[in-house]
């Protein structure tokens, strides 16, 4: 039988090089898939590297991408640190999207400085606000949020939907429900010539830096990380465990909603019910492959956003379906676990 | 016809049951994992793999029973997967399930697109036909509405009997209830906890996957991308609602397709003018309601999300 085995200590070369290889081994897991479809898995993989970093356009597209990701990871990172469990990013991106839409599309003109924090603050407040119901449910009546913040996915996608063809619609849309534009004064602006990278990638650059300041060196990031860690022996210490997971649940839901201000007034310009392909979701694995590490949520959003991209674009050359890039990243999410825990653990036969 | 009559329609009693048939399943499978103490959250994935897998087995020419028994195969399979992670390494539940859910429902879509490159309206099988039981099926409305259904509702609803069954009158159960309550007694007792923690998750992920299964391959007739639809999710909060307890999940599941065949008939009613995504919204508020209902008396199998190490005190 094998047995695991904790290790004294993890030497540093080993917790660094895990997540690399375990993204290799990744790799090579899913090159059988490539092999069914009947096409070479390094021409396949090199295709998806070149759609993905290849040429500036490639480049500006995986940024692009990897903007909304990186907020979404950093709410998922934050909150699993707390335990957390927030699987509602979807829910509160939408929900940061539609206050955008709401203050943003002429109820509010504000010179362009003030009008896109204000969109930004507007929409964090939103998101936050909707995690906080399935978290009170948590804290006073012990309702697992798992369930909860999932569900409300679902709700809130429904309410977006119903706005888009009632009362947000817009009338100069030729049918199609979407809903206004966001004004001229709001709308994120381009950071790059030529391309789509907007003003929210440097919002959620900064708000990883922030969220890692906060987290490594702050009082309340000692908290949330003292209640993940141990809640019970967090509340003996006299450390007051629900608020601090109220106010951990303000910042996970705040990060989500920003990414819903950032795709809408940055990438498209106007809420529909397409806005997210799943950014909400992907967030958790963006989130687990960088450890809960903020940074690390950096590159872990690039990553997997270089994954969508060069996948839609290696599919369009080759007859390998683009869901390979789901395959990629979930296989990814658990060989990176595995890998994370052989660092703590060492595996012993016999 | 008005909001009340609709309860004394056969229609909405045989849609009840139909609409329960597959959280039946999944209710069941995650009860049986929970009881173990394994959250299953790679339920709304396990699903979805078994619609896409169940319904392919019948495209590429086997017959209806066999991929059912197909469908459970590949259920089992990644719950032993599940296992492998959330048992035998110790993982965390939650990261494991979720991960868990992302591959199986990335592959089957992978899957189906690559046997299926150019389908642009989705192909179509034979489903499971209603099954009149000689006799039951000739009484006056009960009849029509319970005892003309699909062979998997009957067989959902004798599989309650089943689990409950084993899981309070075997010693298999008295396992399962004990890995789930208190493994370093079951342990002491001889009894391997990681080996029935896995068999307990394979049944029940079997069984979740049968119950993704009954939409490709009775309730409709192709495999359609999302069609889970949250599903897996409604099946979680239901084992909250039963207690993790077999017959009730059976009462929380009928219940629950009740309400929402019945919002299906009353949005058709003249004179409602809600919108009707605020129908659609009912079964997702019904099962947090449930849930804010139930919590008080929760009482979650004590291991639940505790991994077992032998020799190691939790």
């Amino acid at each position: 039988m094998i047995r695991l085995e904790p290790r004294e200590n993890a030497p540093v070369w080993l917790t660094l090089s895990a997540p690399l290889s375990a993204i290799i081994a990744a790799f090579i897991i899913c090159s059988t898939l490539i092999l069914w479809a009947g096409e070479s898995p390094l021409q396949a993989y090199a295709l998806l590297f070149k759609g993905a970093a290849g040429s500036r356009f490639a480049l500006t597209e995986t940024l692009t991408r990897a903007t909304p990701l990186i907020l979404t990871g950093l709410a998922a990172a934050i909150a699993f640190k707390a335990k957390l469990w927030n699987i509602g990013g979807e829910g509160q991106f939408y929900a940061g999207a539609l206050m955008a839409t709401w203050v943003g599309t002429g109820a509010i003109t504000l010179p362009t400085y003030v009008m896109i924090p204000f969109l930004i603050v507007m929409g964090a407040l939103a998101g936050g606000l909707l995690l906080l119901i399935p978290t009170v449910l948590k804290n006073r009546l012990k309702v697992d949020e798992v369930v909860t913040t999932l569900l409300l996915n679902f709700i809130m996608l429904l309410f977006v939907n119903y706005l888009l063809e009632g009362p947000m619609k817009d009338p100069m849309s030729m049918g199609w429900p979407q809903a206004a534009s966001i004004i001229d004064e709001g709308v994120l602006p381009s950071i790059m010539a030529k391309s789509r990278v907007h003003l929210g990638l440097v919002v959620a650059l900064v708000a990883a830096v922030l969220a890692w300041v906060i987290m490594r060196f702050t009082v309340w990031g000692y908290e949330i990380r003292a209640v993940g860690y141990n809640a019970a022996a967090a509340a003996f210490a006299g450390l007051n465990v629900n608020r601090t997971i109220l106010l951990t649940a303000l910042l996970s839901g705040g990060l989500a909603g920003i990414a819903g201000v950032s795709e809408v007034a940055g990438t498209k310009g106007y809420l529909t019910l397409d806005l997210s392909p799943g950014f909400g979701y992907a967030g958790i694995a963006v989130a687990m492959l960088a450890a809960l590490h903020p940074l690390a949520v950096i590159l872990s959003a690039l990553f997997l956003s270089g994954i969508f991209v060069g996948a839609d674009s290696m599919s369009r050359a080759l007859n390998v379906p683009t869901y390979i890039s789901d395959v990629i990243v979930a296989t990814s999410v658990l060989a990176v676990l595995v890998s994370l825990m052989l660092t703590r653990y060492r595996l012993r036969w016999g | 016809m008005d909001i009340i009559e609709i309860l004394f329609t056969a229609g909405f009693w045989a849609a009840t049951l139909r609409i329960a048939t597959p959280l039946i399943f999944g209710t069941l499978g995650e009860l049986i994992c929970e009881r173990a103490g394994v959250l299953n959250l790679g339920i709304e994935g396990i699903m979805t793999m078994g619609a896409m897998a169940g319904w392919m087995w019948v495209y590429m020419g086997g017959d209806l029973t066999s991929g059912i028994l197909f469908a459970a195969f590949i259920g089992a399979l990644f719950g032993l997967l599940h296992c492998i992670f959330s048992v035998y390494l110790g993982l965390s539940q939650h990261v494991t399930g979720i991960g868990i859910t992302m591959l199986a429902s990335s592959l089957s879509y992978f899957v189906f697109r690559m046997l299926l490159p150019n389908a642009t309206t989705p192909p179509k099988i034979a489903p499971f036909q209603p099954y009149a039981i000689p006799g039951l099926s000739d009484l006056p409305f009960v009849g029509a509405s319970l005892f003309s259904q699909s062979p998997m509702t009957y067989a959902a609803v004798i599989m309650v009997i089943v689990v409950w069954y084993v899981l309070y009158r075997t010693p298999v159960g008295l396992a399962v209830r004990m890995v789930g309550e208190n493994p370093l007694a079951a342990e002491a007792q001889g009894i391997n906890v990681l080996s029935v923690r896995t068999g307990a998750v394979m049944v029940g992920s079997a069984l979740m996957s049968v119950g993704g299964a009954f939409l490709t391959m009775s309730a409709f007739d192709a495999f359609y991308f999302g069609m889970i639809n949250g599903r897996g999710w409604i099946c979680i909060a239901l084992v909250i609602f039963a207690s993790w307890n077999p017959g009730k999940a059976l009462i929380g599941a009928l219940l629950f397709a009740g309400i929402d065949a019945w919002q299906v008939r009353v949005q058709q009613l003249p004179g409602i003018n809600i919108p009707y995504q605020f129908f659609l919204m009912a079964p997702y508020v019904l099962s947090i309601l449930a849930m804010i209902i139930m919590s008080r008396k929760a009482r979650y199998p004590k291991a639940l999300l505790v991994p077992f190490r032998r020799g190691e005190r939790t």
